[in-house]
């Protein structure tokens, strides 16, 4: 990826439109990931075989409540992940280069150059005792070692302003507890696109901030991703915000992959009980606010005592159409009628479209 | 206080509030650079009354004095002026002694349940603590009691004798919920109650609290800054900016035919998941200015486009318009339904100065008021 190494300025010096746009080639391709941990407690298969792909300026949106791997799936890919505690199989291509197996220095190289992540909560990612300039231009001199001091604050200022921080020269000097909670934000996405990232992975960007401030951040990402054709993948339990920025969803439970598809197919015509679920159980701004919410029964499962079969079947209200079979087999993920909409469940095809019509789209926002 | 303002904050109806707040100020003092003193204007004189058995929500986001509001209402925090009438007593400098029957009264549910219940006790006995401090010994015993509260939220009675790690945090939230209910209060302060859930956990907690205010004829003051969440659970809604509130109606009021600017904004910065790809949004300028010196006159005109000269000259009060319960304080409310507001200018993202001054924490960027942190850095 023709990267030159000593860019003055904030311009990027590939073209704003790659080659590869025409689709046949995703920027990256997850197959079959299984992340384990081996705990005292037992054996947590936080990933249980989930493949997604995104391409250049696409995003995909994983949503998923807490214990869904939606998080761990994220790490496996920046391989944050400790190898002596985490075991990771499956193949994850990164502009072409399989990570799996990669030596830890090289993944290391890749790392903040091609792929940068967003944390959810800046303040704690961000270093209290550097300012915030030096913390950019020291992710721009890692991967650019001939870069000198006074480039790579130039290239650091340069980010500050792109990501629209008021007197970026100032701020250059100042250090984290001294912006403010979207500010943070910007300036970790500005730490994030200093080396021009093909893949952004960003992680409940927007849950510790403010509606008013996290619409400018998610207008920002759009902005940013615009410009820089990135592929982004947004990890979120927030439908709205997925709603918002994604062109594809993955809906993750337990570990695995239940639904994946459009964000048209996902959101407006969701195939999965779960995701019936999540649907319903969103208060919205619209539609009728006395009546009930129709939350999902029960509880999000342990990912070290799993349950057998379907992982959803316990707080599934149609588990009981297929015999046992939601208890003892796992469903796979197979397509749902549309193309490239995909769902894991053993309801027949016919029978998740009536009871989609008849029962869910008459409640909540599934409407 | 203005007889206008008192008009607004009157809810419409002849029953007595069960809480009257009038002009509730909080000023916490702070250090500010090597030996100045300065103050944090959280809650700058509010009004507003809660009948029995009505719900109403603060919302605003963070740093508008939401929480601490909800803490003075229940006496954890000393007003610094203003009344706290409830039950036609005014509680605002009782002692705790007098505190203590009205505590049965009034509770509140806080935002987390794994820092609100004391790890080393059974939720049986952080149930019974309400009724043993009180000196209460229901019929039936303390036991029985605290087993039917487990089953009114939905928890099994018999884990009475477990502890609260081995609760998710849906179920600690119900256990937090029923703590609250022990002494059969009239008023519950529920400050965040769902904000730390799963989306499918915080839909039956809201279930639950609906039931509960349905079924007890509970008052509640919500506090929460999901205004969807708000909206399935309020009959009323105050928004607060700054220490302020902005505007005050019934729901459907604040959610159709918002009048001030902020509340357009707010509505229209919520991601809705009807709607897929970014919408036509009002983008709001910067942060919330710091508290410690907020803008003069209409605390929101640096934010504002509709912002005139006198915004920042006259102070809006909050005054009803067109009859009903409705009030703005604002100079150039707006009118008509919300999808009007879709069409507003949008802000420039980067709005210099403002924005920067706006950018809170260290805050005070203007010179003059440079706090602690803003002194380090020179």
């Amino acid at each position: 990826m023709g990267r030159s190494e000593s860019v003055p300025s904030g311009r990027p010096d590939r073209p704003a439109v790659p080659e590869q746009r025409s689709g046949e080639d995703p920027y990256l391709r997850v197959r079959d990931l299984r992340v384990r941990f081996d705990t005292e407690d037992g054996v947590v298969r936080a990933v249980d075989g989930v493949s997604f792909a995104v391409e250049r300026g696409r995003t995909l949106g994983i949503v998923g409540e807490s214990g869904s791997g939606k998080s761990v799936t994220s790490l496996a890919v920046l391989g944050l992940h400790n190898p002596k505690r985490a075991t990771i199989t499956g193949e994850i291509f990164v502009g072409g280069r399989q990570l799996v197996g990669l030596p830890e220095e090289e993944v290391r190289r890749l790392r903040g150059r091609d792929m940068a992540m967003i944390f959810q909560d800046p303040l704690s990612a961000l270093h209290p005792y550097y300012t915030v300039g030096k913390q950019i231009a020291e992710a721009y001199r890692v991967h650019h070692p001939r870069a000198g001091k006074r480039e790579a604050r130039q290239r650091a200022v340069d980010m500050l302003g792109r990501v629209g921080i008021p007197q970026p020269a100032r701020r250059f000097d100042q250090y984290p507890h001294e912006f403010s909670g979207g500010m943070r934000q910007r300036a970790m996405i500005a730490m994030a696109l200093v080396n021009d990232p093909d893949l952004l992975i960003a992680d409940e960007p927007t849950t510790a901030l403010d509606v008013t401030v996290q619409a400018q951040i998610l207008d920002l990402l759009a902005d940013l991703q615009a410009e820089f054709h990135s592929a982004i993948i947004m990890i979120t339990h927030d439908l709205g915000v997925v709603s918002q920025v994604a062109d594809d969803v993955l809906v993750m439970y337990g570990g695995r992959a239940v639904e994946h598809g459009s964000v048209e197919q996902v959101l407006r015509r969701p195939q999965h009980p779960y995701t019936w679920g999540l649907l319903s159980s969103v208060p919205s701004l619209h539609g009728d606010a006395d009546a009930d919410l129709v939350p999902i029964r029960g509880n999000p499962p342990s990912l070290i005592n799993l349950p057998s079969g379907c992982a959803f079947h316990p707080r599934c209200r149609y588990a009981d159409r297929n015999g046992d079979r939601s208890r003892t087999e796992v469903p796979e993920l197979r397509p749902a009628g549309e193309d490239g909409h995909q769902v894991a469940c053993h309801l027949a095809a016919e029978e998740r479209t009536r009871l989609y019509r008849e029962e869910v789209a008459q409640v909540g926002v599934a409407r | 206080m203005s007889p206008v303002e008192e008009a607004a904050a009157r809810p419409v109806t002849e029953t007595e509030p069960l809480l009257r707040v009038r002009g509730l100020t909080k000023h916490f003092p702070v250090r500010t650079g090597f030996r100045g003193r300065s103050l944090v204007r959280a809650v700058d004189g509010l009004d507003f009354d809660v009948r029995p058995g009505e719900t109403l929500g603060l919302v605003g986001e963070s740093g508008c004095g939401k929480t601490t509001t909800g803490r003075m209402l229940v006496r954890l925090l000393e007003p610094t002026a203003g009344t706290i009438e409830f039950d036609g007593r005014d509680i605002t400098h009782a002692g705790r002694r007098e505190l203590r029957p009205l505590r049965q009264d009034l509770q509140i549910i806080f935002q987390d349940p794994y820092a609100s219940l004391n790890p080393r006790h059974t939720v049986g006995r952080i149930i019974a603590m309400p009724l043993q401090v009180n000196g209460i010994e229901p019929p039936g015993g303390v036991k029985a009691r605290v087993q039917e509260l487990l089953e009114i939220v939905g928890l099994n009675p018999e884990h009475y004798n477990r502890y609260p790690h081995e609760f998710s945090g849906g179920q600690r939230q119900r256990i937090g919920i029923a703590r609250a209910l022990a002494l059969r209060p009239k008023l519950i302060v529920a400050d965040e109650p769902v904000s730390a859930l799963d989306v499918s956990i915080q839909a039956q907690v809201i279930n639950l609290l609906r039931e509960l205010q349905r079924d007890l004829g509970l008052a509640f003051v919500f506090i929460a800054h999901d205004l969807a969440v708000v909206r399935h659970f309020c009959q009323r809604v105050a928004v607060m900016y700054l220490g302020k509130i902005v505007e005050i109606g019934d729901r459907d009021d604040i959610y159709e035919r918002p009048q001030h600017p902020y509340t357009r904004a707010l509505l229209s910065a919520i991601p809705d998941v009807t709607r897929l790809g970014p919408g036509g949004r009002i983008r709001l300028a910067g942060d919330v200015p710091t508290p410690l010196d907020p803008p003069s006159g209409c605390r929101f005109r640096t934010r504002c486009w509709k912002a005139q000269d006198i915004c920042a000259t006259e102070e809006p009060a909050l005054v009803p318009r067109a009859g009903g319960g409705q009030a703005t304080a604002c100079h150039f409310p707006e009118s008509g339904p919300v999808a009007a507001a879709t069409g507003a200018p949008a802000v420039a993202d980067d709005a210099g100065p403002v924005a920067d001054d706006g950018t809170a924490g260290a805050g005070a960027a203007d010179g003059g008021s440079g706090t602690t942190v803003e002194e380090v850095s020179k």
